[in-house]
Order: structure tokens, then sequence, then C-alpha cells
């Protein structure tokens, strides 16, 4: 076969959902040996595309050929028979299974018995041959976040996948794990895979990639470019349909007095192991402390225990001058401490209630919202119509559930919610996670506002780039300790990589 | 995954987005098809013409036309009923039934609302008949005013219902013991203490099984005591306790939709998470909500033995079940429990003479299946579609 040969071919797929046209006759290919990367805001129908291509969704119309053959998927496992595989966000394991376990299951083989040892030799081939070594005994659970993501890749090689589609896959990587990705993604174009690289990523997108599609609203903006000929402001500018700026504009921080004092945290996490060891750090008000780290390295525990959504074992949280511990009354404390958590449609709103009344969460108790028993609902409206006013949230009306919202305008809400009440301290776990470019400028501003207006600001973020440009300190966490902490202007991104994958700083 | 035999297999996919009238409008399909369904049944049970059963079972629980208006002709001329109790004979019996079952369909919508399964509201009713029962009997003389003694059961009534659900609402918010079990095994706890009580134990009158005739104070007073006022009320049973019902929904309501408390619950019941982010008490709400629902079912059973003027042995075991089924299919609204209990009053009564005595359960138990299916076929497609046989790939063989 030639060497540019397409390895899958899609002619103007349409997949529509009720009230949006996902995909607008879009045309995608990939060639063999090739890394082909799929750019797009949120809800620009990337996943939507690819989904179509993984057999999960059937377009109403469309084509797809492979290595030249119409061919028709309708499961999963029809396109995994074609050869293709996706690798999606979040990992398919069952964690208290091997990795041979994990590698077979759901498949059809072997139909009666299972030698588990041939398995195992036969993954351990295949993770040499792919320089993916991963010990194919060790239970899910036991192996970091990178390590399962080459399970994953590992399960669609062994399955014989040809074409390999990976769902923002660096999202949950340190930057050193993030290069060994990429080493191993061109050992597979090499040996004649194509990989479709879904990302926002647009620095990854540059480095990783041969060709880039762009996907604005369904419709493709700019098909198979070269990578090596675009800039990232062209493509953002493709992406988004105008230009972008990348710096978060801010000036420099006033720090104020010590809101929130931490001092020798510890904590344990859902399966009872020690998440948090002794963790100390301060916020000022007027300031933005990052805390940078890998996700699963106690960053959502020390949220939780902050928000009162976790017990610690031992140590003082000291916020404003009161204690918080387990008889802190945190409904009356209320909006002095916000919170931006990490999941928002699962934790920071309620889908089945409308924008109005999941603007009220955090103050549904107090005037003018509730008077003694019962709800004000003509100050429900009120403050509803005030905050989507003021702070741009595209909704119908006030009455629309939020779980009809894009994910921008969710976390648009919820930061409505939180900044209104004045808080003194704010916490925000990912507050970009997921948002488009646009959403993201417009988050950031919001953060830097509430940091000029002097309130202390802990913000925790995977995205490197984002605390840099946010933070004005940055704190380290790596297994639930502290190990180490800068100012953010100047810092040194390997060296803060170093320390997120548990090497301990030099000097 | 093909179907045995064929080339075809069958896909469920589910539907998003649907507006809001859909629950509705599925409902009301929902029953028309339970009533298809329910045909067959009838013609198995040996119905020759389950249309015209359906038609006889609908006037004896409303009442035709004509009745009403002979009813209404002689309401307001102040004469008797032309046709005996038939002019509001069937509405008036159907008012009866469906007020213990409006009271306990509201215990199931407020609990349910929280995701609490609470189907325990027929022990929580028996333990609020029985402690009406107590105060009607045992602890008020019979020279009680009648305000005053009502008065009296319910708050009794209300209070042993609500300790009998704050039980299990207690296991579940401390000891997160699953509440499904525990309510579900407390109602044959509830059954056998009023049957110790009633059939051998101390309230009982030897072999009546019976505590005995309430005094009159103790009853509520019903549509026939006022037959010398209003002559076509001659026979009617009607009482006032699906006021009890129908205040209670409105109280309902406006706790849901107005209340703090209200919003508390709803945001409890959607997300548990959130509420805990909000910082809202969830395992005190659980208590909570658990003795208001109990507080309801136990004055379902105030209600009933004030009706009855006795409590027996044959004290109807179900109706906390019924109103399970009543909540549903009110999808957990509680002004629309309201006509779905006189809906379920009706079919009740227009049930009782049919042969075999299980017609009426049987038509409640078809009602929930094939509504509660409808609601899954609205919100999930199945699609039968042809399996192409895909290419055994060669990848599939390589690894052999």
């Amino acid at each position: 076969m030639a060497e540019s040969a397409d390895a899958f071919e899609m002619r103007g797929i349409v997949q529509r959902f009720p009230g949006v046209l996902a995909n607008d006759h879009v045309d995608f290919a990939g060639r063999v040996g090739e890394v082909h990367a799929l750019l797009g805001e949120n809800g620009a129908g990337k996943s939507t595309l690819m989904n179509v291509l993984a057999g999960l969704y059937h377009p109403e119309a469309g084509e797809i050929l492979i290595h030249g053959q119409h061919v028709v998927l309708r499961s999963p496992q029809d396109a995994i028979a074609n050869g293709i595989g996706m690798i999606h966000q979040h990992f398919m394991l069952v964690p208290n299974q091997t990795v041979a376990e994990n590698t077979v299951l759901g498949l059809n083989r072997p139909r009666f018995f299972l030698n588990l040892r041939k398995i195992e030799e036969q993954v351990q081939a295949l993770g040499e041959q792919y320089g993916l070594s991963v010990n194919p005994r060790a239970k899910i659970w036991e192996l970091s976040v990178g390590e399962q993501q080459r399970v994953e890749v590992l399960k669609m090689l062994f399955r014989g996948a040809k074409v390999l589609i990976m769902d923002e896959p660096t999202a949950v990587l340190t930057p050193q794990e993030v290069e060994g990705l990429f080493v191993t993604l061109r050992d597979m174009t090499k040996r004649g895979h194509t990989i479709v690289f879904i990302s926002h990523k647009l620095d990854e997108v540059v480095a990783i990639a041969d060709r880039v599609t762009v996907l604005r609203r369904g419709k493709v903006t700019a098909a198979s470019v070269s990578a090596r000929g675009v800039t990232k402001a062209q493509l953002a500018n493709l992406m988004v349909g105008r230009e972008v700026i990348f710096k978060v504009d801010k000036k420099k921080a006033k720090p104020g007095d010590v809101v929130l004092e931490v001092n020798r945290l510890c904590c344990d996490n859902d399966r009872g192991l020690p998440a948090l060891r002794e963790v100390s750090f301060q916020v000022q008000a007027g300031e933005i402390l990052g805390l940078a780290g890998v996700a699963g390295n106690g960053q959502r525990e020390l949220a939780e225990v902050l928000t009162g959504l976790r017990c610690t074992t031992s140590g003082t949280m000291n916020f404003n001058g009161t204690l918080l511990n387990r008889h802190t009354h945190w409904l009356e404390l209320g909006q002095q401490l916000a919170h931006v958590p990490e999941d928002r449609a699962a934790v920071g709103s309620v889908q089945a209630l409308s924008v109005a009344e999941n603007l009220i969460l955090k103050r549904f108790n107090r005037p003018p919202i509730s008077k003694g028993w019962s709800i004000n609902s003509i100050a429900v409206k009120q403050n509803a119509v005030k905050l989507v006013k003021e702070y741009n949230i595209a909704t119908p009306t006030v009455e629309t559930h939020v779980g009809m919202l894009s994910g921008g305008n969710l976390q648009k809400v919820i930061l409505a919610r939180e900044i209104s009440g004045h808080p003194k301290l704010m916490i925000a776990v990912h507050p970009t996670r997921g948002l488009d470019v646009g959403a993201t400028e417009a988050v950031h501003k919001l953060l830097v506002e509430q940091r000029d207006s002097g309130t202390a600001l802990l913000l925790i973020s995977e995205d490197l780039d984002e605390l840099m440009s946010l933070s004005d300190r940055l704190v380290v966490i790596y297994e639930g300790r502290i190990v180490g902490e800068m100012p953010a202007e100047g810092a040194d991104i390997r060296r803060i990589g170093l320390m997120m994958a548990g090497t301990k700083a030099e000097s | 995954m093909n179907l045995p035999g064929t080339h075809y297999r069958l896909r469920i996919e589910s539907r998003s987005n649907l507006p809001a009238w859909v629950g509705a409008v599925s409902a009301i399909i929902g029953v028309f098809l339970a009533l298809v369904v329910g045909g067959f049944m009838l013609r198995a049970a040996g119905a020759t013409d389950p249309i015209g059963t359906y038609i006889e079972i609908f006037k004896e629980g409303f009442g035709t036309p004509a009745d009403w208006a002979a009813g209404l002709h002689a309401l307001f001329t102040g004469t008797d009923c032309p046709k005996g109790m038939q002019c509001f004979g069937p509405f008036s019996d159907t008012l009866v039934k469906a007020s213990p079952i409006m009271l306990t369909g509201l215990a199931c919508v407020i609990a349910f609302r929280m995701k609490l399964w609470n189907i325990g509201a027929d022990g929580q009713m028996f333990l609020g008949a029985w402690a009406a029962t107590a105060v009607a009997v045992f602890l008020l003389p019979k020279t009680t005013p009648r305000p005053v003694m009502l008065a009296a059961m319910a708050v009794a009534g209300i209070l042993a219902g609500m300790a009998y659900g704050v039980i299990p609402g207690f296991l579940k918010a401390r000891l997160n013991i699953n509440e499904i079990v525990t309510t579900l095994m407390l109602n044959y706890v509830a059954y056998l203490w009023v049957e110790y009580f009633v059939v051998v134990g101390p309230w009982s009158l030897g072999d009546f099984e019976s505590t005995g005739r309430f005094p009159t104070s103790a009853t509520w007073p019903r549509l026939t005591d006022y037959v010398k006022q209003i002559p076509v009320a001659a026979g009617l049973t009607a009482h006032p306790g699906i006021f009890l019902g129908i205040a209670a929904a409105l109280l309902l309501t406006w706790i849901l939709y107005r209340s703090r408390w209200g919003y508390e619950i709803r945001v409890i019941g959607n997300n548990p998470k959130a509420a805990r982010y909000a910082g809202i008490d969830v395992a005190r709400n659980i208590i909570l909500v658990m003795g208001l629902s109990g507080a309801l079912a136990g004055l379902a059973g105030m209600n009933e033995v004030a009706a009855q003027r006795e409590l027996n042995g044959r004290f109807q075991q179900g109706l906390g079940f019924t109103g399970v089924i009543v909540a549903w299919l009110a999808r957990l609204n509680p002004i629309a429990a309201i006509f779905v209990a006189i809906l379920f009053g009706a079919l009740l009564v227009g049930t009782q003479l049919i042969q075999p005595q299980g017609i009426s359960s049987m038509l409640q138990g078809v009602i929930l299946f094939v509504v509660v299916g409808t609601e899954l076929l609205f919100h999930y497609q199945i699609k039968l579609e042809k399996a192409e046989s895909t290419a055994p790939s060669a990848a599939e063989a390589s690894h052999d």
C-alpha cells in the first residue's frame, strides 16, 4: 500500500441532535502513518465526529471508507473489527483487575478457557514492541494515570487497531509523560498506524501533528492543513473565528492579610489511605496561589477538606481568624468561602433545577432570597436576571434547567453565584477544564478581577500554562505533600514538571 | 448479540431533551394502554365484554350524567333522590375510598421527591390508626367535644406515623441502612402490632376482633347525618377526610416550591452531592422528610378509623402500596396526586362487585406496570436492525 494512502475517509457526515447540528457535512480523512489533529472548541463537533468513526453514533448522512472500502459501523465492535479504536478521555478500565485481564475484557476470544499466562505474554510482547512497558500482572489501581493510558493503548493494539482515536490524551499527564506519549505516538505512526489526536491545546497540536483539521460549529474551517506551516495564532483564529489573546492581562498583585492558613493538614482519600500528608501553606488577600500537580495527588481532597466536604485526620485550617473543623456551620459560612468545584455538573450545580434556582444555592437561607421559612420567588428571579446580565450567561430564560446549558455557560452560572457573594476566599478547581478558548478567556478575566478586588484565591489546576499565567505564587503537590514553592513569575516549567513527577527539586 | 436464529438485533437508545409535556402524554397513553391490556385479562377472567365492564366500573365509580342531573335537581328542590342512593352514591363512595390513598400517595410523593423509597406508608398508616384509636377509645372521655376529639386523634395519628417513619429515616441517615428494606419490614411489624391489640390483646372485644364502635365524637360526620336538611344526602357516607388530603396536597406544594425546606428537599433529591457542597445537612433532611412522609401516612390511618368508626382485625392492608402507585402516576406532583387518588378511588369502588375479587389489584398492577413501561419507551427508543456481517478482521485472526 502506498505511503500516503488514506487509512480511513469520512465523507459528508451529518449528525444531528435535538436542536443541534453537531456535524454538518464534515469530510475528514486520516493517512496511513500520520498524526492527524482534530482541533475545535467545545461543542464544535469533534467528539461527535469521532464517536461516529468509533461506531457509537450512526450518522444521518455520509459514508465511511476504510482503505477505500465502504463500511457501515453499527457498534464499537464493528469499528474495532475494521481496525478503528477510540481511547476516551475517561479511561474504561476495571481498577481491581490486572492489566492482562483488562486487555481481554469484552472480547469474544477466548471463547471458553482463559489462558491468562498466554495473554500476559502477548501483552508483554506487544508492550515491548511499541515501547509501552507495563507489568501485565499489575492491578490497574496500582498504576499511575500515564501507565493506565498505556494500558488503554495496549488494549486497542491487542484488538488490532490500526487507527487510534485519542480524545484529549494529554489532559491528565505531566509534561514528561506527555513527551513519553509523543515518542510512542511517533513510533506507532512509523509502524503504519494512524493517530487521530483530539485536543484544545495548540502547543501540543503544533508539536505532534502532521496535519490539522479544525472544526467550528460542526463545520470544517480548515481541512487537513500541514501542521508545519501554521502558527498557534492562526489555528486559534480558525477555531474561534476571531483573534485570541493568550496572555492573561493582569497587574502586579498587592497581597494583604493572610486569609487562609493551613497547618500540617492531613486527611484520607475515599479508600481510607492518606491523601494529604502534613500540608502547610498560606493564602493572602489579593493574591492567587496556584497549586500545581498531576491529578490524583491530593488536590481534590484538599479542596474538599477546605470546604467541609471531607474530614481532616489532623492539622488545622484557619480561615480569616476562625478555625474550620467539624463544628463549623458551613451553610452559615455560606458565601464567605467560595468554591468552584472540579465537577461542575455533578457537584457544583443541580442539573434538573433552573438557572435561577441554581443561582441561589449558596444564599437561599438568607434575606432577601428567603424570609423565615419561605422563599421569595420575586427575589429569586431578580437575583437571576441581574447575574445573567452581569456575567453574560447565555440562557434562553432564567427558568431553563442548567442541564441544558453548555459547559462554559454552566461554569459562568457557578462563578456568578460564587463571586457575587463577595467571598473572602475562593477555591477554584480546574476552573477552565473542558471550556473553549472564548469561555476560558472569560473565566480567567473573572478570576483576576476577583483577585484585584481583594479576594484570596487558591487555584488548583492541571494546566500548567494556566497556572503560570494566572498565579502570583505557585506550590507543587506530589503524593499529598507540598514539594516546592516559588513565585510564578519567571518560574521554570521544566523544574515544576519534575517536581510534579516526584523528583526532588535541586538545591 | 443477534436475536436467536435471525440476522436482526435490538438496540436501546436514549432520547435526550424531551419537552416537559411528554411526561403527561406518556402517562395518559400509559393508562389507556393499561386498560387495553387489562381488557384482555378481564376476557381471560371470564368477562365477555371488557369494554362494557369498563363502562360499568366507571358508572359504579362516578355515576352517570343522568344520576348527576337527577341529584342536582333534587338538591336544589330539596327533595329525595328519585333513584334511592344512586344520585351521588357512587361518587360519595369514591371520595371515601380516595381519602386514605390520597394521603398515603402524598406520603410517597414527598419521600420519593428526595429519592427516599418509603414503601412503609402502609405500616405508618396502621400505627396512625392505632394511635388515633388509643386516643378515641381509651384516653379521652366519650363526652369530649367532636372537634377536640377529632383534632386529638389527628395529632396522635400524625405523631405515631411520624415516629414510625423517623425510625427508618434515622437508620438511613446515621447508618446508611437501606430504607426500602427497613420500611417494607416495618409494615409487618405494624400489622402484627395492631393485630395483637385488636384480635387477641387488650383492646379486643372477645370474638369480635374489634375495639367496638367508637363514640360518636370520635367519628367523621357523614353527609347522611344531614339528611333532614338535605334530603338527597340520604345514605351518603362521604366525610370531610377528603379535605385533609386536599389540604395536605396544597401544603406539600407550598413546602416544595415556596419554602426553604422544599428547596433543600429538591436540591437533595436531584443531586445530594450539590446539596452537601452548598452546606445543606442531608442526614437531617432524610430524618425530617421520612418524618413528614410517615406523618401523612399516619393521618391516613386516623382518617380511616374515624370513617370506619372502629378499629378491627379487618383493617385494610395495602392502601400504602396503592399510595406508591398514586404517587408515581402523579409524577410526584402533589396536586396531580389529588386527581389520581380520586381516579383510583373510583377504580376501587367500581371493581368492588366484580368477581373474582382480585380484579381491582390486577388492574392497579397493570396500570403501574404499563405506565412505567410507557414512560420508559418515551425516554428510550428500541431499534430493530439488520446485523450486517462485518468482515472478519485480519486483526482478530492475527492475535489468535
